[in-house]
């Protein structure tokens, strides 16, 4: 017999409310998106060689269909919510998830506009391939490209942070807590 | 019923070999862990000199003025590449004339290699972006050599063994020797120097260079006497010269044939190859840097409409990313280069 208060065997015998697959498929999408244009943007300054321009010719419109993958994915959360995570999870890492997921949303509508924004400030055309060009959505400005580049490199690190951080809690709940949180989210049928 | 005894370290050991493993991919792809990379920073650097960096200006070719004027396509170049920008018509130019040294306050007798950088936007939203110099051909064959040229201390031996080791240096070195001086920027002929591939409507690459080949014609004055001219003669004669009426270049697009060293810039082409004039640069008025329209402008030579695109030539893209890291600097020293 098991014991429904004791959390691990709870997680084992009954399945938790998923995300929908729409949502977990936003989700896995936008997580190499994230992930890729983490190491694109760091791999871009760092490197004098074509792969400059080849990295840079990817990070904007990558940038840009992120930005669109985030509208869509907040309207959709907007609408069909999220499964409620366990009962028993402590409070303050309960806190903590609602928190990092906000820290999220708000670093991915954040800096796809701060990239788009700085380069407008920086008065370059935003080419996103072929001939295709965004049109600025600020004025040039020095000081103002001073900012949002500071802000765009500052929270990129942020960001990346808080990806570790992201893989390191749903580990955590696979191998540690094996509270169902992680399933969740993840793949397959359902 | 019982669990099998399970480690409670195992987990967490699992937990921070990802996070390390993932924090460690991250720096080695930022350069964090390649001291020896050529990162665009550590090229900037390579330019300042002993007294470090002027703040607010460009890192380099860091002494210039600004000018407006257009680009009149002749229609010619449409054969050669679909950019707007050769179809037949008038195109906005914001440029500037500059030569190459760290120091805005530079004498302009000081100047050997003189640049030409413009920036021509076309009505479909595009930009073309080109900062180009008087040299017929660039001092070395790879930015890492160009990279250890700046490096190389500014003494005749090592300067000797810098040009054992990139024999390629002579070409430059012999123009720098021989080539005439002139007392305007309207006199100079401004060069590509690196090679781009131009696509033409029916979809056809070819690799060119291009020159901006001066209507005035150069008057030959001695090296010697152009310090007599005071410190800033080039942006005082340039300045008048337009007042009383526009200076001309005809820009020349040179095809290059199969064989031809498209990715070394410090090796000219063979005389004799197609050569079609596209159109003229006029240049209308003359603004000082401070204040100009030229003066926030990255002449990134990566910044190009459809229709042109880069070539094997490696020099453009490390341009490229050590201009931004020029412009992400100076741009944050605004309060160091104020409007006058």
């Amino acid at each position: 017999m098991t014991i429904v208060s004791e959390p691990r065997a709870a997680a084992m015998t009954e399945s938790r409310p998923r995300f929908t697959p729409l949502q977990r498929a936003l989700h896995w999408l936008m997580a190499i998106g994230v992930l890729s244009m983490l190491f694109i943007g760091v791999g871009m300054v760092s490197t004098v060689t074509q792969t400059h321009l080849t990295l840079v010719s990817i990070h904007k419109p990558l940038g840009i269909a992120l930005l669109v993958l985030v509208i869509i994915r907040i309207a959709v959360r907007l609408t069909t919510g999220a499964p409620a995570l366990p009962a028993d999870l402590p409070e303050p890492m309960k806190l903590a998830a609602k928190l990092s997921h906000l820290a999220f949303y708000g670093l991915m509508v954040s800096m796809p506009l701060i990239g788009w924004a700085m380069l407008s400030a920086a008065d370059y055309p935003i080419t996103l391939w072929g001939g295709f060009t965004l049109p600025p959505i600020v004025s040039p400005s020095r000081e103002l490209h001073a900012w949002l580049w500071d802000a765009h490199r500052t929270l990129a690190f942020c960001f990346f942070a808080l990806v570790l951080l992201h893989i390191a809690a749903a580990l955590f709940h696979v191998l540690v807590r094996r509270d169902g949180v992680f399933q969740q989210m993840a793949g397959g049928e359902g | 019923m019982a669990e099998p005894a399970r480690s409670i370290l195992a987990p967490f050991l699992a937990i921070g070999l990802v996070v390390a493993g993932g924090a460690g991919a991250f720096a080695y792809t930022a350069g964090w862990l390649s001291p020896d990379r050529l990162t665009p920073d550590r090229m900037v650097d390579a330019f300042a000199p002993p007294g470090g960096p002027a703040p607010g200006h460009r890192r380099n070719h860091a002494k210039g003025v600004c000018f407006t004027g257009v680009f009149e396509a002749n229609g010619a170049g449409a054969a050669l590449s679909r950019a707007r920008v050769f179809a037949t018509g008038g195109y906005p130019v914001v440029g500037r004339f500059n030569f190459g040294t760290p120091d805005p306050n530079a004498p302009d007798a000081t100047a050997r290699a003189r640049g030409l950088s413009i920036k021509v936007s076309t009505p479909d939203g595009q930009e073309w972006r080109s900062a180009m110099i008087s040299a017929p051909v660039f001092p070395v064959s790879t930015p890492q050599a160009f990279y250890e040229l700046l490096k190389t201390p500014k003494d005749p031996n090592a300067m000797k063994a810098f040009a054992a080791a990139h024999p390629e240096i002579g070409a430059f070195g012999a123009w720098a020797k021989s080539a005439p001086w002139t007392a305007s920027y309207a006199e100079e002929r401004y060069n590509s120097l690196n090679s781009f591939i131009f696509t033409d409507s029916g979809g056809e690459d070819r690799a060119v260079r291009w020159s901006f080949i001066p209507e005035a014609t150069p008057v030959p004055v001695p090296a010697e006497d152009l310090p007599k001219r005071g410190r800033d003669f080039l942006e005082k004669e340039i300045a008048e010269r337009i007042a009383a009426g526009p200076a001309r270049w005809t820009l020349a697009v040179t095809v290059a044939e199969p064989g031809d060293p498209t990715a070394d810039p410090s090796k000219a082409w063979p005389a004799g190859r197609k050569t079609v004039e596209v159109g003229k640069l006029v240049a209308q008025k003359i603004e000082p840097e401070a204040d100009g329209p030229c003066r926030d402008v990255n002449f990134d030579p990566t910044v190009l409409p459809s229709g042109i695109r880069t070539s094997d030539d490696q020099f453009p893209a490390a341009r490229s990313a050590a201009y931004a890291v020029s412009f992400d600097r100076r741009s944050a020293e605004a309060k160091d280069y104020p409007a006058k």
